[in-house]
Parts: structure tokens; C-alpha cells; sequence
């Protein structure tokens, strides 16, 4: 590869080290360099969410970060959250009610979601709605995802569910 | 047997899971980032596929030179039409029983014209998708702009596009009954009104995608390709490659939602099979959005007339309708492009009783790209022309809308019945329909908290809308055509030594839940927890062959054979497991994964025994016991064309007569399909479908200038529904099962995209009313709320 560029990051708390196409960007990188398949492409353009990531603590669009922006950063995917023990509640909250179909927008979803619940409190629904409404979902309706997101948001809260 | 109304399907036997409200295992796979897309697949020496598309809606292709492009780093070969030629013939989308339709021969890349904004032209092959889209622009085209077909009726009156075919009419048809001229003679008061709804697209958040590859050793072509009908795909590959069945392999990855989308045959998507086919390598293809904006079916472009004639009582005489829509240079293969047109035919005001009906189709053909069947094909046409009616002649004589429909619904309980176009109707439910919908939303009390927020100079408008749905579609529907489109299903329902059992369905799965569906039904019948069942779908070497999931199909068919398998094995288990306790077969019965005894319930061996001695120990079974623990049925239906579903939908909305911006506070929808296996994955898919129905309605439309140049074609462009914008979707519902099958399911895919675009102009109508406006142009944008404001001088109250 013609003037690759060196990035050395840390990937769901693995150090990864490889050379880059400057203009590769950052979830092609996670898909074609680490195999990272989770986050996926619906646009291309910032607009759909389906590539939302994890860089550095704040939710991101993969698809709008360069690999080589990611240069000494902290990356986390949904293969991260998936292990994450304290994202249990909310992937199971998404099983538990059917808050995904063909599950192409689902580890994006799952990205911004966790971002409000990391806010804490309890949410109204129209403010899980707003907060949501960068990740497109063309299987669901959202009703269901903001039930998940809201009960789990409920029961951390230790509020009583809806 | 379940009471006629009761939700559940024999619930109360024990460890019974029909009707149970239950999360699918699948979704788990997918909640940890482990979903295998199309554009997750990547075989060693994988070419990757960027196509160069035509610029112009209609031009002559004067030259194309590629060797420029060919030599770009990573280019392995790029390709034009006439490369293809060895391997590939070309196709045409008609069948048999659309009398008169007709198309023209499509090539998977444009041969010396193309004719629509995208299609494909050549192709560049490369290391990468990368290293492709940088050749693109590296192949010379030259062209030169022939005129350009966007309006359907200027089309018809215009030289053929295809000059073989004559003239630009693809396909016409009129369905007449009863005396019209009579009836509206007789009228009381005659509605009428244009409805028109918009050319719109899918929207997969997945794009079309396929991978292809030849094997020359085997002599065998294995085709990924993220599809809701592979054995379908796989028989089109046979045709138009020249090989033999047995030489050809589909198979499903997950698929990022369908809606009808991937489900036809695609230029682009064939070149890479033939290309693969050419170059003994593995050739990928993932469209871009842009790619799926310009190539992806498009739907709707209906433009519709239509009246309605009533008596003095508010009871519906007769209904004429005239609809022409625009379906591009092509009818899309091998459905056609005249099924959405025919199903508004078939079932425009198929919901309510008529003396005379008559309804008369045009299709034309333009420069814009092909239409084809998305979800809910034709029936947010027919419904919202029909439901738009009903809400102007219930003005006409001074009557509630609800009270209208009430009138005029047909009757619960006569059955069979007819709808007015002669289309055979089974059993359905409309009028306890409407009853329930206007309880759940409370109707009178919406009424009385419209007139309080009229009052404080809000504009509420409450729309409903009535509807039946086509769902588990028989052989009439596609097959009698000559299409390689089979209407039944297959099933294999596998005891496992362990006692779990294995399903293999020809059904596939796009995140509907028929894999959930498949092993809920055979958790069922074989008394196991649908946990220990893994079900296969998606393979054609590895399924029985079927059609696969599409019209509202799947649980009504698909499930109908998995019940008719799963029941068929555990008659096989209670017959070997009889003749090893010497216990006759009728008395026993399998229940929390054994055999036990049917009248106490004592367990006599468990499914793990039964397997085990049944695969291991045949040295234990008396003589002549030859244990069968895999049973294969298949299904279709045979009395009906089609299981119609019904139901009615409600929508509150709140419009803002300063911006034209409509708010959606609420929808309802009461849906009747039968037997329900898993409530919570019916809900679902009305609710996901009420939301696309939604976007028809507001925001969607694929914006074409008249030149035919795409005006959107990003996602920041064309609209689809945002979480923030659609409100909460309440679903009830009412069972009238289907006695076709055992199971008695009909489909329920559809209907919240088939009737939500009524309710919601019904709405947006009754607050429109109050200014003298009304709107019938979807999408309702709010520059077109703004517009039908001021013509109506509204500015002025
Ligand atoms: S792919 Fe990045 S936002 Fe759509
Ligand atoms: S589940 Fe299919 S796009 Fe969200």
C-alpha cells in the first residue's frame, strides 16, 4: 500500500498496531483490518448510525472518522459491549423484547442507547426517542426499542418499570 | 380445539408454546455484534465488483472503452455486456396469466442504450472494492441523450421506449361487476378525488448484496446472496447460466431487512454470478446507498381517479376507479411489474358490501428505474383510495366516519363472501374490527379532546381506516404463471439422540421470526422447550424446497408444514416408544421432553431415550420396528387464492397550520391474522410495518426532475422515518383462524404498511377539514400541507 500511515490504538482494550490508508475509514478499518464485523454500513454519510462506535468514551459515526483520527485512541465496538458485563441488562432488555429484527442496526443502536443510560437518571420516553433518532431502524418501528431502553433505564434507577 | 376466539392455540394443554409471547434465540447472535452479513463474507481470491452506471435516464451508448480502466492497480478485468454473452441469457418479466403484459429482453449490463438513471453498464473487477471504484473513472462512455419517459400518462402517449413492443403499455386491465352506470344513476351522492402515491424504495439500512462463486473442478456454482427466496434465485440461475440444477447452490447470510426488496432479479447482481461464472473466481457485490437509491425496486407511482356513489342511508352503491402507474423500462423478473397494479384491481374496496364496482389499470412504462413488489404491494393504494372515499361520502351525508363503516363494512359471520372485484374472501372480521379499534383508542373521548383542543386553537385530526391484507397466497398467485415461484413450503423436523430435535424449513429469515416461529411450532407438537430445537433455513441443498418468506406467508405456510412434520415425528416417537414399553400409541403423549403417559402424565421415557434406542440400540427394538425420527411435509393451499387478513388502523395526529408540520400523537391498529404462534413477533411486525407505512405516507418519495436525473439520492436527502417522529403503535387483536390449514395462521407482514398511510391522510384530512383543505398527494410533506392551506385560503380564517 502506497503511503500507508502507521496508528497504534487500543481496540475493545487490545492493543493493535497496523499500517493505514489515509483515507480508509475507521469502522472499514474495524471490518476489513480486525474482523470486527459488528459495526456495519448503511450510508456512508453520517446519517444512518448503523457504524456507530465507541472512540475515546464518546459515541462516534465509524463511517465519518478516519482509521488514522483513531491513532492513539481508545476504540470500543459492540464485540466490546457484548463482553461487557455491564451492558447484560440492555442487550437482554433488546432480546427480551423483540426490540430488533434483522439486527443490522442493532450494535449501533445498542451504542447510543448505552451513551444515554450512561447519563443515568430515567429518560422519557420522548427523550429516548430524540436521543435515538440518529440511528435509523427500518425493521422495528423504534416502540420497542425504547421499551428496552426504558426499562432498563427504570431499572437501574430502581424505578418501577412502566 | 381453541373457541373461534380465543387467542391462544390450545394453550391450555400442557407445555404448549403456539401463542406464547416468547423472545427469539436468534436475537441474542445479533444483540452481541454477531450477525454474518453479505459484506462479512470474504473468500480467499474474492474480486470485488464496482459497476459504472448509466449517468443519463435514456441515452445511446456510442462508446465504451474500459482499457484504461483494466489497467488500474488491483484491476483484475473489467467487463461489458457483450463478455457476459458466453454465459449469460438475458431475461423478460412476464407470465402467463397477465394477459397482454409485456417487457423486453434485460441483459445484465446495458447493451448500446441504457434506459433508466443507474442502470448498470460495465463492470470493474478488482482486489479490492476500493481499487474498483477507483477504475470507474478510467472507462470512457460516450453518450448521446435520447428522450426521457418520467410522466406515466405522457408515456403512454409517447413513442415506445422499446420500439419492438409497439407502444409503452405494459400491461392494462379492467375487473367489472354488477350495473354501474345503475348504481350510480341511483346515487344519493357521488364522491370523488385523485389519490396519488409517491415512487418510493425499500430502504434496506443492509444493501443488495451478492457473492458468487464457480467452482471449475465441481463444475458447481455456489451463490451467497442475501435473498427471501432461494430456491427461486437458485432456478433463475439455472435458466440464464445453462446449467443444470444440481450444479447450482444458494444460501442465505443474515440478511439486513428485506421488505421486498431482495427478492428480484437484478442486473447488477447477475453480472457478478455471471462474471463468476466467466473468471472461475469468487465475485462480491455490495451495493453503496447510492447504488441502492438508483438500482433497488421502487414501489407506488400510483396516480389514481376515483368515485364512490352512495344512498341517502350513507350505504355504498358502487365504486369506479382508474389507476395508472409508472413502472419504469421494464417489468422486474420474474414477478412482473403488474402485480401492485392488480392488486389494487383485486382489492379496492374489498372491504365493503357494493351493488356495482368497477376498477380499470394502466401501466406504463418510463425512463425511471424498475418497480416491483414491496411490502404491502398495491394495498396501500387500494386503501387509501378506498378509505379516502369512505371518509368523503361519510361527510357527503352527514355521517361520523366510524359510523359510515360501520354501514358499510360486510357483515361478521357470512362468510364466504366476495369482494367486489369477485375476489373470494374466507372468513373475516370487520365490524368487531372497527368495534375494538374505536374502543382502544377511545374514540369518543378523542373526539371530545379534538373539540376541547379546537377550542384552544389546536388542530387534532383522528383518521381510520379499515382493510383486509393478502396473505398466504396459493399457487394462482405466481406459479399458474410459469414463474419458478413455488407457493408451498417444505419442512424436516429432526429427532436429535439427545432428544432435541433439528427443524429444516424452506422458509427464510430476515428478522421476521420465522425461526422462532418454526421451532415454537415444533417445540409444540414434539413437547420440548423450543430452546433444545435449532432450525436451518436458508440453504437449497440443506432445506426442503419452498418459496420462502414473502407475502405474508411464511408462519401460514411454513409453519402449516412444520406442524404437519413435527406432528408427523412425534406420532413416529409415540409409535417406537409403544412398541418398546408395549403401550399403544393413542395413550400416550410427549410432554416436557418425554413420553409419558397421555391420561396421568407419568413419564414412561424421555426423548433422549427414545433417541438413542431409536439410532444406537435398534438391537433392543422388537422385530420389524425400523425407527423413522426425521419426517418431511410439505404444505400450500389449495381452496383460496389468498387467506385474507383484516383489520382496521386509528391515527391522532396534531397539525401545525403555521409550518404544515403534521406530529403524530398515536396509532392503533387492531389486526386479525388467525392463529397467533408468538404475539410478540406479530406485534412487532405491524408496528415495524405501520412505521414504513408511515413514512409512505409523511416523508418518503424518490424525486426524479424531468430529465429523470435521482434528486435524493442519500440518506440525508430521502427521508425515512427517524425514532423521534413516529409515536407509540397500541396493536390489539381478534382471531378468526384460517381452516385451510391446522394451525389456522394468516400472515400479518403487511398490514401496518397496507393501511397506515390511510389512517394517517384520514387524519391529517379531518384536521385539513377544518380549514377547508384537503391533501391526497402523498408524501404530506409540509410544503404540500402549506400549499393545500393557501389554496384553500386558509391564511384568511
Ligand atoms: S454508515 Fe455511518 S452513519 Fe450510516
Ligand atoms: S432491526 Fe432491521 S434495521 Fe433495525
Amino acid at each position: 500500500m502506497s503511503g500507508a500511515v502507521e496508528i497504534a490504538l487500543t481496540v475493545n482494550g487490545e492493543a493493535v498496531r497496523r499500517a493505514v490508508d489515509p483515507r480508509l475509514h475507521l469502522v472499514d478499518f474495524l471490518r476489513s483490518e480486525l474482523g470486527l464485523t459488528g459495526s456495519h454500513l448503511g450510508c456512508e454519510h453520517g446519517v444512518c448510525g448503523a457504524c456507530t462506535v465507541r472512540l475515546d468514551g464518546e459515541t462516534v459515526r465509524g463511517c465519518l472518522v478516519l482509521a488514522v483520527q483513531a491513532d492513539g485512541a481508545a476504540v470500543e465496538t459492540i464485540e466490546g459491549l457484548a463482553a461487557d458485563p455491564a451492558w447484560d441488562d440492555l442487550r437482554a432488555a433488546f432480546v427480551a423484547r423483540n426490540a430488533l429484527q434483522c439486527g443490522y442496526c442493532t450494535p449501533g443502536m445498542l451504542a447510543s442507547a448505552a451513551e444515554l443510560l450512561a447519563a443515568g437518571g430515567v429518560p422519557t420516553r420522548d427523550a429516548i426517542r430524540d436521543h435515538l433518532s440518529g440511528n435509523y431502524c427500518r425493521c422495528t418501528g423504534y416502540h420497542a426499542i425504547v421499551d428496552a431502553v426504558e426499562s432498563v433505564a427504570r431499572a437501574r434507577a430502581g424505578a418501577p418499570a412502566a | 380445539m381453541s373457541p373461534p376466539d380465543a387467542l391462544l392455540h390450545a394453550v391450555d394443554r400442557p407445555n404448549s408454546w403456539i401463542g406464547r409471547a416468547r423472545p427469539r434465540e436468534q436475537a441474542k447472535r445479533h444483540a452481541a455484534g454477531g450477525g454474518r452479513f453479505l459484506d462479512d463474507l470474504e473468500p480467499p481470491r474474492c474480486l470485488h465488483a464496482a459497476f459504472l452506471r448509466s449517468p443519463h435516464a435514456h441515452a445511446r451508448l456510442l462508446a465504451l472503452d474500459v482499457t484504461a480502466a483494466a489497467s488500474q492497480p488491483g484491476v483484475f478485468r473489467v467487463l461489458v455486456g457483450a463478455d457476459l454473452d458466453p454465459v449469460m441469457t438475458p431475461w423478460v418479466g412476464v407470465l402467463a396469466h397477465f394477459k397482454g403484459l409485456k417487457s423486453a429482453p434485460q441483459y445484465p449490463l446495458a447493451r448500446g442504450r441504457a434506459v433508466f438513471q443507474g442502470e448498470p453498464v460495465a463492470m470493474v473487477l478488482a482486489a479490492s472494492r476500493r481499487a474498483a471504484e477507483d477504475a470507474l473513472p478510467h472507462i470512457h462512455a460516450e453518450w448521446e441523450p435520447l428522450p426521457v419517459l418520467t410522466d406515466p400518462e405522457e408515456s403512454l402517449a409517447a413513442p415506445p421506449i422499446h420500439a419492438e413492443l409497439g407502444d409503452n403499455l405494459a400491461f392494462t386491465r379492467t375487473a367489472e361487476t354488477g350495473d354501474l352506470q345503475a348504481a350510480f344513476a341511483r346515487a344519493h351522492a357521488v364522491v370523488e378525488s385523485g389519490f396519488e402515491t409517491a415512487r418510493h424504495t425499500g430502504v434496506t439500512l443492509e444493501p443488495r448484496g451478492v457473492l458468487a462463486h464457480w467452482d471449475p473442478a465441481e463444475e458447481r456454482l455456489t451463490v451467497h446472496h442475501g435473498t427471501q427466496a432461494p430456491h427461486m434465485m437458485k432456478e433463475i440461475f439455472v435458466r440464464h447460466l445453462g446449467l443444470a440444477e444440481e450444479q447450482v447452490r444458494v444460501i442465505c447470510p443474515d440478511v439486513g431487512g428485506s421488505y421486498g426488496v431482495k427478492i428480484h432479479t437484478y442486473q447488477d447482481e447477475m453480472a457478478c454470478v455471471a462474471a463468476a461464472r466467466l473468471l472461475a473466481r469468487p465475485v462480491k457485490f455490495v451495493a453503496d446507498r447510492l447504488e441502492s437509491f438508483q438500482s433497488d425496486i421502487h414501489a407506488r407511482e400510483h396516480r389514481v381517479h376515483a368515485r364512490m356513489a352512495v344512498d341517502a342511508d350513507g350505504r355504498i352503491l358502487a365504486m369506479d376507479v382508474e389507476d395508472l402507474t409508472g413502472i419504469g423500462p421494464y417489468s422486474v423478473y420474474p414477478r412482473t411489474s403488474a402485480v401492485e397494479g392488480n392488486q389494487v384491481v383485486n382489492l379496492s374496496g374489498g372491504w365493503y358490501t357494493m351493488d356495482a364496482y368497477r376498477c380499470r389499470l394502466r401501466v406504463a412504462f418510463t425512463n425511471k428505474p424498475p418497480t416491483c413488489q414491496y411490502r404491502a404491494v398495491g394495498q396501500p393504494v387500494a386503501i387509501a383510495l378506498t378509505e379516502g372515499l369512505a371518509d368523503l361520502a361519510a361527510r357527503a351525508v352527514r355521517l361520523d366516519p366510524a359510523e359510515f363503516r360501520r354501514r358499510n363494512l360486510m357483515p361478521d359471520g357470512e362468510y364466504p363472501a366476495k369482494a367486489p372485484s369477485g375476489v373470494p374472501l374466507e372468513g373475516l372480521s370487520h365490524q368487531r374490527a372497527l368495534e375494538r379499534l374505536l374502543e382502544i383508542m377511545d374514540y369518543p373521548a378523542l373526539r371530545r379532546r379534538q373539540a376541547e383542543a379546537r377550542a384552544a386553537g389546536r388542530h387534532l385530526g383522528i383518521g381510520i381506516a379499515s382493510f383486509i391484507e393478502v396473505t398466504n397466497p396459493s399457487a394462482m398467485f405466481y406459479g399458474v404463471g410459469g414463474a419458478p415461484i413455488s407457493a408451498q413450503d417444505g419442512c424436516t423436523v429432526r429427532l436429535e439422540p439427545g432428544g432435541s430435535a433439528t427443524v429444516a424449513s424452506s422458509l427464510t429469515e430476515q428478522g421476521q421470526g420465522a425461526e422462532a416461529v418454526l421451532a415454537q411450532v415444533t417445540a409444540d407438537a414434539l413437547g420440548l422447550d423450543p430452546a433444545r430445537v435449532r432450525v436451518v433455513t436458508g440453504d437449497t441443498e440443506r432445506t426442503p424446497y419452498g418459496g420462502g418468506t414473502w407475502a405474508s406467508r411464511g408462519t401460514g405456510i411454513g409453519g402449516e408444514a412444520c406442524l404437519r412434520a413435527a406432528r408427523g415425528l412425534s406420532e413416529n416417537i409415540r409409535a417406537l416408544a409403544g412398541a418398546v414399553l408395549q403401550a399403544d400409541p393413542a395413550t400416550l403423549d410427549l410432554r416436557d421432553g418425554a413420553v409419558v403417559d397421555a391420561a396421568t402424565g407419568t413419564g414412561r421415557m424421555t426423548l433422549a431415550e427414545v433417541g438413542r434406542l431409536g439410532y444406537m440400540r435398534g438391537d433392543l427394538l422388537p422385530p420389524g420396528v425400523q425407527p423413522e425420527l426425521s419426517v418431511t411435509r410439505h404444505f400450500q393451499t389449495r381452496q383460496y387464492p389468498f387467506a385474507f387478513a383484516n383489520g382496521a388502523q386509528g391515527c391522532l395526529l396534531e397539525l401545525d397550520p403555521e409550518t404544515g408540520w403534521t406530529s403524530l400523537l398515536k396509532h392503533w391498529v387492531v389486526e386479525d391474522c388467525g392463529t397467533l404462534v408468538n404475539p410478540l413477533l406479530v406485534d412487532e411486525q405491524i408496528r415495524g410495518g405501520v412505521v414504513q407505512g408511515i413514512g409512505a405516507a409523511l416523508f418518503e418519495e424518490c424525486l426524479y426532475d424531468a430529465d429523470g436525473n435521482l434528486l435524493n439520492g442519500t440518506m440525508a436527502d430521502y427521508l425515512v422515518p427517524m425514532a423521534v417522529e413516529m409515536p407509540d403503535i397500541e396493536v390489539a387483536h381478534l382471531c378468526t383462524p384460517t381452516a385451510e390449514s391446522a394451525l389456522g395462521a394468516k400472515g400479518a407482514g403487511e398490514a401496518g404498511t397496507a393501511a397506515a398511510p390511510a389512517a394517517v391522510m384520514n387524519a391529517l384530512n379531518d384536521a385539513l377539514a377544518h380549514f377547508g383543505a384537503r391533501l391526497t398527494t402523498m408524501p404530506f410533506t409540509p410544503q404540500r400541507v402549506l400549499a393545500a392551506l393557501d389554496a384553500a385560503g386558509a391564511t384568511a380564517r
